[in-house]
């Protein structure tokens, strides 16, 4: 069916022909008689990730087939979406083990983007916990890989963006937990010195995350929260939370109803907000329980919040640099500050050590901004582009819409073993997006 | 905790309706012609909502195999859900019988075949509930799918007749009427989106109709006003118009 699609940034939109299947053998089927297509999921990667003239959708492909409650392995179909897990496994005693700040993305998708949660420095990315998957190559063949049984694709396929195949079953182990809820600190910092510092301070917090106000000059420069987590025990909980020390969150949800003009985000707005959130801690130190979603979903509480950029949508820029080159950090924020480019959410976080062939987390400091498209905006973003590369450093492709093939050649190492490696499973680049066509990891 | 059998299970449709079931307690019992295909949503369901999901071959249009399907059920169920049907296509089944027969057989022959069995046995036991989903396109006859009218008219018949007669033996039989549903049935249709309905819709109308024994159900109330217009419309009327 013909359809108009974008991803979550709402940039770009275009026209797709989407398919639907639920069953194995019309996915198979499906896959050898499309031409050219993309998987996709629930579309919530920012950019152009998931778009395509042509898209396979595995929203009806979401069925439970295993769950061992006793060592915590759980396996599903790849279009299942997080939210739904977490329902069936947190009144068992089970968490994810890594989770993004979305919990409405599918299990392919996150093995596509090889999503990272803010316990990466402690427990890797999502691909870690992988036990085995299914994916069904370009020809129609199923091939059942991990990291020891055709690990070439299984690394491939780990933030890939779907070029190996298509994700169909995937096998993960969870997280043991007491109880539903986080024990959690807020503290503030003053200016980035500061918020580096505390990061160093507290890295043996299992979660860490830290939202900073970018558009501060002078002394507050990088002022922030660092938000640190751990999963309660029983121990840390009231009377009332210990009569069900597993229960669910209870559903409410606000959506946001229509595109924002896109004069209502400017300078000052975005100013008066992070004036505002930073304000909101009187305290230096916050510590309280809460339960899980607002600790890791604070946004899924607004369905549609992307609606607040307008409707020529936004661009969410993340990076990583090396540990040692903060430097780069301090450079691009500033550059963002000077141009009074403002962004309700920049959020930064520290990476631990990670190999990988083309999954977006290494060893460094990563910071994420969303900035509503504008004019020049693409411009600005290439010359951020080239103080990244400066400092060692990549971008992530599930938040991407614009980078062009040179950055991303740049900034992965070992882009051209990827390459080799879709040409092998995908030789005739059948599975191809708008994003690996831009990138040049697809046209042939 | 009720047994529920749902005939047609594969079907998205079917699928929302054995979930509502098996959320609110109940043992599922799925019975599909691909057995394979039913796997991954009997492990869901038992996973999901903690209850006993079971699989079963069954083939509407092998009419001959269905006491001896009802019979090989392991736990006789308490509640029988028809849910398969087929829509075909109105101008491929004008032209070839195949297709023709494919529409009525599934849509009519093979539900009376298999709701016979089901009906007896209800009899006997003076118990059971019988819902069938049927659908407004059996209410009047349109050019552009009467085929699949006229079978689904017929099951709409049978379906009020066999009330008739399973009232007096204790046994509640409810009529489903969707209007159009965005199910795989349809995903090549393009349906007007305040008159379409979705699968989870279509579950819990079935749900509460058979927990409230109601006989004829629409699933989105004022179906059964737009059928009423369109039933009173004069014959020498109606034939003009391109419906």
């Amino acid at each position: 069916m013909k359809k108009e699609i974008a991803n979550w940034g709402n940039y770009p939109v275009m026209e797709s022909d989407e398919q639907q299947f639920s069953f194995d053998d019309q996915l198979q089927q499906m896959v050898k008689d499309t031409h050219h297509f993309i998987p996709r999921g629930n579309g919530r990667c920012y950019g152009d990730a998931s778009l395509g003239g042509q898209t396979i959708s595995t929203l009806k492909y979401d069925k439970i087939l295993s769950f061992d409650v006793q060592n915590g392995v759980f396996e599903c179909q790849s279009g299942l979406v997080l939210d739904k897990i977490l329902e069936v496994i947190v009144p068992k005693g089970w968490f994810l083990p890594v989770t993004p700040g979305t919990k409405f993305i599918t299990v392919g998708g996150a093995v596509g983007s090889d999503v990272h949660g803010k316990n990466h420095h402690v427990d890797g990315s999502f691909s870690n916990h992988i036990v085995e998957m299914d994916i069904v190559l370009a020809d129609g063949r199923v091939l059942t890989c991990s990291p020891t049984q055709y690990p070439d694709l299984f690394e491939a396929t780990c933030g890939g963006m779907g070029l190996t195949g298509m994700i169909s079953r995937v096998k993960f182990r969870l997280k043991k937990i007491e109880t539903s809820c986080i024990k959690q600190k807020q503290i503030k910092a003053d200016n980035l010195e500061h918020i580096i510092q505390l990061f160093e301070e507290y890295k043996h917090y299992t979660y860490s995350v830290a939202w900073i106000d970018c558009l501060k000059k002078g002394k507050g420069f990088g002022r922030s929260i660092l938000i640190l987590g751990e999963h309660a025990t029983i121990n840390d909980l009231n009377d009332k939370q210990r009569k069900d020390p597993l229960q669910l969150p209870k559903k409410k949800q606000i959506t946001f109803p229509f595109n924002l003009p896109s004069w209502v985000l400017n300078t000052f707005t975005v100013k008066a907000f992070n004036f505002l959130y930073y304000g909101k801690n009187f305290k230096k130190e916050i510590n309280n329980v809460v339960g899980y979603e607002p600790f890791y979903y604070p946004l899924d509480a607004i369905l549609h919040w992307n609606r607040g950029y307008g409707k020529k949508g936004f661009i969410q820029y993340q990076f990583v640099v090396p540990m040692n080159a903060k430097q780069g950090l301090i450079e691009i924020l500033q550059r963002i500050s000077d141009k009074g480019i403002g962004s309700f959410l920049a959020v930064l976080k520290v990476f631990g050590k990670q190999e990988s062939l083309i999954s977006f987390p290494e060893e460094g400091y990563t910071l994420a901004l969303d900035i509503p498209v504008r004019k020049g905006l693409f411009e600005f973003l290439d010359e951020l582009d080239q103080i990244v590369l400066k400092y060692g450093g990549r971008l992530y492709m599930s938040k991407d819409a614009r980078m062009k093939p040179e950055v991303l050649e740049a900034g992965y190492p070992r882009l051209q073993e990827f390459k080799d490696i879709v040409k092998k499973y995908n030789p005739d680049g059948k599975i191809r997006s708008t994003q690996s066509d831009r990138l040049l990891l697809t046209t042939n | 905790m009720s047994t529920v059998l749902i005939l047609g299970a594969a079907s998205d449709m079917a699928v929302a309706i054995a979930k509502k079931y098996a959320a609110e307690g109940n043992a599922i019992q799925l019975a599909a012609r691909n057995i394979q295909r039913l796997q991954p949503l009997q492990s869901d369901i038992a996973i999901r909502y903690n209850t006993t999901c079971t699989v079963h071959e069954f083939d509407a249009l092998n009419f001959n195999s269905h006491q001896a399907f009802f019979d090989q059920l392991p736990v006789k169920p308490d509640i029988t859900i028809c849910v398969f049907g087929y829509l075909g296509e109105n101008e491929t089944a004008r032209a070839s019988w195949v297709e023709s027969e494919k529409i009525i057989h599934t849509n009519y022959t093979g539900a009376v075949s298999i709701l016979n069995v089901v009906s007896n046995y209800y009899a006997a036991q003076q118990k059971g509930v019988i819902a069938g989903i049927s659908s407004v396109a059996g209410e009047r006859g349109r050019q552009s799918n009467y085929i699949y009218g006229s079978a689904k008219a017929g099951f709409t018949a049978y379906l009020s007749g066999l009330r008739n007669r399973m009232f007096h033996e204790k046994v509640h039989v409810v009529s489903v009427q969707p209007g159009f549903v965005y199910t795989r049935m349809t995903e090549n249709l393009t349906l007007p989106p305040l008159l379409t309905a979705n699968p989870e819709a279509v579950a819990n109308t079935v749900y509460k109709a058979v927990a409230k024994k109601k006989n004829v159900v629409y699933v989105k109330w004022f179906w059964r006003w737009i059928m009423l217009i369109i039933k009173s419309i004069p014959e020498f009327m109606f034939k003009k118009l391109k419906m």
